[in-house]
Order: structure tokens, then C-alpha cells, then sequence
């Protein structure tokens, strides 16, 4: 049980009647500590509203390429509009050398009922509207709080040790990936004390996104920045480009949107409740066999 | 089960509602006048940390090879007012760049005079504020030199560029500079795009080059500069065409 401090274990919540053999014993943990949790929440409001922001930015010229400039004839991903013959707007999304019609999502969409052509539909935008110059200034608002917080937390979990203990898999940890990810497809979660520390899977989730993808999108925002690329030109050419770097930076914002999904779906599968009052509060259950508990 | 399907429907409807709320949110406060300020001021703080790590560095040239194809005009394209008509047709023979303002020496200069000074070439990447990328080569003289002639006086703090292009809503496209960028050695006053007279959709017959800023900065048909103590009373008092609609006067990002 390394990545409980002891003091933080709080005593069973509820003592079974000595006469009657409980079937399994609750257990409240301390799971997340005060710093942690208000990090996350941060963190969280950051993600959401950049993620908002910055479709509102991408809206602005919704095509993407590779290279340091655009070579608009050949964007790798677009979100744009045709009008059909018969007058009707109609959104066309190309991928590579695909297109799909994506009317009433990308392209296309309805803005208070009304078409409109834009990339991104207005109920994802920050503002929906679109407006260019309060999405920049939502976006590097909160960019600047993303990475303070961002900093922030990599201090701490280097101080309290939460990064070597906690997420950086253990040797034993490695060794049992493939039956980790048998489990995690049969949706077989840890019970009991296992489910007391971060799994291997969740562990190299949690690393890669931190920092990966977090570190790897404020690096390629600041590829995108010409005053920035004037000390960071190696950085831009290591990528391939300011273009390359303004497409990563997309990749990474859909990679958070892909953890984001995969997050939620856990924290569901895994109970709701006891993981969002653990995330709020701290205090997080675990459930013991009683069987287990007389063996000891 | 019952209970695990409303806790999912109450999960879903919380997420929903904080996505809701969160935007909706959002919208509300864009249109205050205070919390755009407030998002605004990490502008200050992008400046100061990106001038201190960047300070006078330069903008990677590029190769003739990186060129753009077609250097994408963006913007007004075609002045349309009588003065710029009337020195467009006559190829901008006619035409006089004035400095002014709190010069010792103010100036009056024609195109031949400012291809005579002292001219810089760059091969430098144009980041328009949409998001797209072009790369052309840049010939014209440097805006120090131009300024160097001109004597600032001491209360000058601002360097002002007034367009002949009016936008759509009729107001006269201006821009304006601190000195740290306008004597930048690739901040230019350029005559031409990748070796030919400088087109009219890309700001003939002169327009400015800032490399490190947003395309926006680059203000094009360059009619006169003026150094000034303050913009507050020029236009909307921001700095800018673009910038008195809300966008940032540092456009370093």
C-alpha cells in the first residue's frame, strides 16, 4: 500500500457486529490531497475552456497542414462548405484525399437557427459566436493559468513524492501490463486493496498525458508564436514547420478530448459516486473481502 | 441497476450542464466590460516574458526554395479611395511617404528616394492571425534607418502607420509600433515582394515588415508615419484598426 501516507488512512467507517461474519469490509482512504484536488479542478476548467477557445481560433481558418508555411491546396484535414446544386449549403470534411459530408457538425452548422458556414459548431466554440479576438483572449488567459497550475503540480508531485510513488509504474507494475490490459478490455476493474493504488494502465495514461500531451501542447503553442520562434526556430524546424506545429498542437487537443472520454468512462465503470467524492473530497472507499482480512 | 442508471443520468447531466453553463458562461462574460480586460491583461504578461526570453533576436530567414507560391494577400486588396486610385495609375510616380509628428526632421520621401537608402533583403514567414503561414522574400529599407534620418524627439514613444485603405466600415486601416520593434534590424519598410515591385494586393507601394508579430501588424499602402507620446487619441485609442476591435496590440503570439 505505498501510495497511501499511513497517517492519511482513516479507521474502517463502519465496524461490523462482532456475531455476525460481514461479507466484505468498507474501508475509507485518503485518496487525493487538498492541493491535488484543487489542481485537478483547475486543470480541468483550463482544459475545458481552452479546448472552446481554440476551436474558436481554429474556426478562423479551419484547415490544417504540414510544413513551416500552408500550402492551401493541399491541407491534410479541413473543415469547409459546398453549395449543392439545388442552392443547399451542405459541410464537407476532408481527411487526406477522403471527404465526408458533415452537415449540422463541421462545416456546416446551425447558430441560432440559423446556417451558418464554420468549422466547429457553436455550441463548442468559447465565444459561439464567432469572434476571433475574444477567443485569443479567453485562450491565452487561460494557457497562462494551464501552465502556472501545470507547474505548479510538477513541483509538488516531485515534493510529496506523488510522481515516483504514484504514477511511474514499479518494476512489478510492468511486468503485469498484458493481464492490465485483459482486465481493462473485459472491464475488469481492481477490487479491494488493489484498487487502492493507481493501476500500470492508469499510471502510464496519467504520465503520458501530463506529460505528453500537456507538455507537448504549450511547447507547440509557443512553436506558433512568431516572436517566440525567433529563439525556438530549432524547435519549429524539429517538427517540421510552424504549419506542423499548429497541426501537433490540434493532435494534442484531440488527444485530450480522447483521454477526457476514456477518463470518464473509468471513473462511471469504477463508481461514480466513490470517485467523484473522492476527487471533491478526498475520501475514497474501498471494499474488502472478509475472507481476505481472517487470512491475514 | 436502477440506482447505477440514475447515477449515470445524473453523471450526464452534470457533465452536460457544466459544459452549458461553462460556455454559456463564457458568452455572458465576453460581452461585460470588464472580463475581457481581465482576459486581456495576460497580454501584458506574454509581452514582458516573451520580450525577455526573445529580446532583439531574429526571425529565421528561409531559403528561396521556401518561398510561397503565391504570397496570400489577406485584408484589403484593392483601395479603393481617389488619391491612392489616381498614384496607382500613374505608378506611383507621384507618391510622397511623410514622417511626421515629434520628428526633429520630418520627411517627405518618394518611392526612388527610399529605393536609394540603404535596403535589406529577408526571406521571412508571414503568420496571419487566422492561423495560415506564407513565406516570402522582402526587399526595403529599414525602418530604423528611416527613423535615424528622421530624429525622434524625446517624447516620442510610439510610431504610428496611417494606410490609404479604409475597411468595410469606412475607417482608415493605422497601426502603430514601440521602438523596440520599429528598430528591430528586420522591422522594414518594404518596396518589393520576392524581387518584383510590391503588388497592389500585398501594399504598394509600401508596406511594413515585423516579422515576429502577426500579419495584422504588417500594416500595407503605407501613406505616412507619425511618432507620438500616446495613441490614446488617435482612432479608437488602441493602437490599431484591429486592435480598437478588440484585438491584442502585441501580436507576438
Amino acid at each position: 500500500m505505498a501510495s497511501i501516507p499511513e497517517d492519511a488512512i482513516s479507521p474502517p467507517s463502519a465496524p461490523a457486529p462482532a456475531e455476525e461474519l460481514p461479507r466484505s469490509v468498507r474501508r475509507v482512504i485518503y485518496r487525493h490531497t487538498l492541493p491535488l484536488r484543487i489542481m485537478h479542478w483547475i486543470n480541468a476548467i483550463c482544459l475545458l475552456i481552452l479546448l472552446g477557445s481554440g476551436l474558436q481560433i481554429f474556426n478562423a481558418h479551419p484547415a490544417l497542414y504540414w510544413g513551416q508555411a500552408s500550402h492551401f491546396d493541399r491541407p491534410w484535414l479541413s473543415l469547409g462548405a459546398m453549395r449543392t446544386s439545388d442552392g443547399q449549403l451542405r459541410g464537407v470534411t476532408q481527411l487526406g484525399s477522403h471527404r465526408f459530408d458533415t452537415t449540422g457538425w463541421f462545416g456546416v452548422s446551425k447558430t441560432n437557427g440559423r446556417t451558418a458556414v464554420r468549422g466547429f459548431p457553436a455550441w463548442a466554440t468559447i465565444p459561439g459566436p464567432r469572434w476571433l479576438a475574444m477567443g485569443r483572449a479567453w485562450h491565452f488567459f487561460f494557457a497562462w493559468i494551464f501552465v502556472i497550475n501545470g507547474v505548479c503540480f510538477f513541483a509538488y508531485a516531485l515534493w510529496t513524492r506523488h510522481l515516483t510513488r504514484d504514477l511511474v509504474p514499479t518494476r512489478r507494475d510492468w511486468r503485469g501490463i498484458g493481464r492490465s490490459i485483459v482486465d481493462h478490455a473485459l472491464l475488469r476493474h481492481p477490487h479491494g486493496e488493489a484498487a487502492a493504488r493507481y493501476n500500470v494502465l492508469q499510471r502510464i495514461a496519467y504520465l503520458v498525458v501530463i506529460f505528453g500531451f500537456g507538455g507537448g501542447v504549450v511547447l507547440m503553442g509557443l512553436a506558433m508564436s512568431p516572436r517566440i520562434d525567433s529563439v525556438l526556430s530549432w524547435l519549429v524546424d524539429a517538427v517540421g514547420g510552424r504549419q506542423s506545429a499548429r497541426s501537433i498542437h490540434f493532435l494534442f487537443a484531440m488527444g485530450f478530448i480522447a483521454f477526457f472520454l476514456i477518463h470518464i468512462f473509468e471513473v462511471i465503470v469504477t463508481g461514480v459516486g466513490n470517485n467523484l467524492r473522492s476527487i471533491i473530497t478526498g475520501r475514497y472507499a474501498i471494499e474488502t473481502e472478509a475472507r481476505d482480512e481472517a487470512d491475514q | 441497476m436502477k440506482l447505477i442508471n440514475k447515477r449515470r443520468r445524473f453523471l450526464r447531466d452534470t457533465l452536460a450542464l457544466t459544459g452549458a453553463v461553462t460556455l454559456g458562461a463564457c458568452d455572458k462574460l465576453s460581452q461585460t466590460d470588464w472580463a475581457p480586460k481581465v482576459l486581456g491583461s495576460a497580454t501584458a504578461v506574454s509581452h514582458a516574458a516573451q520580450s525577455a526570453l526573445s529580446r532583439n533576436a531574429m526571425a529565421r530567414e528561409y531559403t528561396e526554395a521556401d518561398i510561397s507560391p503565391r504570397f496570400r494577400p489577406n485584408g484589403s486588396t484593392d483601395p479603393q479611395s481617389k488619391e491612392y486610385r489616381a498614384l496607382a495609375a500613374n505608378g506611383f510616380v507621384d507618391y510622397r511617404f511623410a514622417v511626421g509628428g515629434l520628428v526633429k526632421h520630418p520627411l517627405l520621401l518618394s518611392l526612388e528616394q527610399l529605393r536609394a537608402l540603404p535596403n535589406r533583403t529577408q526571406i521571412t514567414r508571414h503568420d496571419c492571425v487566422e492561423g495560415w503561414s506564407v513565406i516570402g522574400k522582402w526587399t526595403g529599407v529599414q525602418l530604423s534607418h528611416v527613423l535615424a534620418m528622421a530624429q525622434p524627439t524625446r517624447a516620442a514613444r510610439y510610431v504610428v502607420f496611417r494606410c490609404f485603405d479604409a475597411m468595410d466600415d469606412g475607417k482608415e486601416y493605422y497601426e502603430s509600433l514601440g521602438f523596440s520593434d520599429a528598430d528591430h534590424p528586420q522591422t522594414l519598410l518594404a518596396w518589393a515582394l520576392n524581387g518584383k515591385t510590391l503588388p497592389i494586393p500585398n501594399g504598394a507601394p509600401l508596406r511594413l515588415r515585423v516579422p515576429r508579430q502577426l500579419g495584422y501588424k504588417m500594416a500595407k499602402y503605407l501613406r505616412r508615419i507619425d511618432l507620438v507620446a500616446s495613441m490614446k487619441d488617435i482612432a479608437g485609442g488602441h493602437g490599431g484598426y484591429w486592435e480598437d476591435q478588440g484585438y491584442q496590440w502585441y501580436a507576438g503570439i
